[in-house]
């Protein structure tokens, strides 16, 4: 049987590790190279890089550490964050990236995703979608430009309609990170992703809200999301991964040992 | 160990790379016949579309060189399906040839209800007692394997691993010298370690 994925999420900015509250205030975590490599060797079952002022700053960033990352581990990992053209995503993958993660180019450019698609291949296409709940209208907003204060906002999407339009353009997995539950540790939106993963022909990873174990185990049985991504949780030791597999496997999920 | 990766164009051959290094060996990655040939071990990794890698063999003039090897061969993933008769991911609406080293074909998965395509993460499975899978012993539990894949080669004869995601399908085929794993023993953690190793000592 699949497993489902436990992923930790590292922020990176400047080339270290970073962690923000609701994408604000962030305070370095530790270098790159050797958080991924003890992720890797406590179970983690991929790693996600998100380059967070790339999108915002219109700058190339030095990516180098993208094949230091591959050097040393094992498993699969996605690199995120201003990857805007066929030859940035051709850089990233060539320095031994498994998957490239696009989440704003997609919004300012949405054939940036089937080009993409068509030249990679489904496998490796991304969709990294920021959603916010917004308890006046009772929509769900797709978001752009969340790793950069001042231009951060809205988008004209709704989230459904934005995950069909990824889908129909080809992406190979999305990443919904429901930005309400994002950094404050109270549990995945259970609710909306329920409705995503109602929708969602393509796997589906949760992210935003991670405080505690029974969070995975909630995402994992009432969400059937394909992998729960999380960051706080894991580099403030929170939670341990291995205590945590062998805590959702003996509720019944299927974990990979 | 004289290792060649067979340099495809295709995006991945950093990560088979790697693998192979922290094993110890360090892979010749090259698109030129006559270094393939002379190698002792053979690497075809792909990532992308049956179609496009097919062209590219073509294009570097390597089908011809890779039918006519008789050392040990391993295909990863799309590289395991280009070893097979031809795939069904279709180039301007036809089937594409490949080739046709292993006699088996590949397949669109078929869709099923809550079951998202790619099928895409960590699945156990069942390996058999082919040598690439040496040490997966009796006792154990299955080792899980890294997959990410939308096509596959249904079970048999040349099936020497199975997995199982909306039906049963090859996670791994042979045939004399060729061998293909539909997983990424290169992002599958110790257990693909253990089979690119079991590779590397392979004789055939």
């Amino acid at each position: 049987m699949l497993a489902k994925r436990i992923i930790p999420c590292l922020d990176v900015r400047d080339g270290q590790v970073v962690k923000g509250v609701q994408f604000r205030n962030h305070e370095i975590v530790g270098d790159i190279v050797p958080l991924a490599q003890g992720y890797a060797a406590a179970g983690a079952d991929e790693l996600v890089f998100y380059d967070i002022t790339a999108s915002s700053d219109e700058r190339v960033v030095d990516k180098s550490w993208v094949s230091r990352v591959a050097e040393v581990i094992n498993i699969p990992f996605a690199v995120a964050g201003g990857i805007k053209s066929v030859a940035a995503a051709r850089d990233i993958l060539a320095m031994g990236a498994d998957k490239i993660s696009i989440n704003t180019p997609a919004l300012r450019d949405p054939d940036l995703i089937n080009t993409l698609v068509d030249e990679f291949g489904q496998q490796c296409i991304v969709i990294g979608i920021d959603s916010f709940y917004n308890q006046q209208s009772g929509d769900y907003e797709v978001h752009q430009f969340t790793g950069d204060e001042a231009r951060s906002g809205k988008t004209n999407w709704q989230t459904s309609d934005w995950v069909q339009e990824v889908i129909r353009r080809g992406a190979g997995e999305i990443v919904l990170n429901c930005m309400n539950q994002d950094g404050v540790r109270r549990g995945y939106d259970i609710e909306q992703l329920k409705n995503v993963r109602k929708q969602c022909t393509v796997p589906l990873i949760a992210s935003g809200g991670a405080g505690s174990m029974e969070h995975f185990y909630e995402v994992f049985s009432q969400a059937q999301v394909d992998g729960a991504l999380a960051a706080s949780v894991f580099h403030k030791a929170v939670i341990q991964i291995p205590q945590l597999k062998d805590y959702l496997r003996a509720q019944g999920i299927s974990i990979r040992p | 160990m004289n290792l060649v990766i067979v340099n495809t164009s295709c995006a991945n051959l950093a990560s088979v790379d790697f693998a192979f290094k922290r094993l110890g060996v360090t892979p010749v990655i090259s698109a030129d016949p006559t270094v393939i040939r002379s190698a002792e071990r053979v690497v075809l990794p792909g990532v992308g579309t049956a179609g496009a890698a097919m062209r590219e063999l073509n294009r570097l003039q390597l089908v011809g060189t890779l039918q006519r090897l008789s050392q040990p061969l391993l295909g990863i993933c799309l590289g395991m399906q280009m070893l097979t008769r031809q795939s069904a991911e279709l180039r301007d609406g036809q089937p594409v040839s490949c080739l046709n080293l292993i006699p088996t074909e590949v397949e669109r998965m078929p869709k099923a209800l809550d079951l998202p395509l790619p099928h895409m993460g960590w699945n156990r499975t069942e390996v058999s007692e082919h040598p690439l899978f040496k040490g997966f012993g009796e006792g154990e539990a299955a080792p899980y394997f890294y997959y990410v894949h939308s096509f596959a080669a249904p079970l048999s004869q040349q099936s020497i691993a199975r997995c199982d995601y909306t039906q049963p399908f090859s996670a791994a085929i042979a045939q004399n010298n060729f061998m293909g794993v539909q997983f990424h023993p290169e992002r599958s953690g110790e257990a693909g370690a253990r089979v690119l190793q079991n590779f590397l000592e392979i004789s055939c």
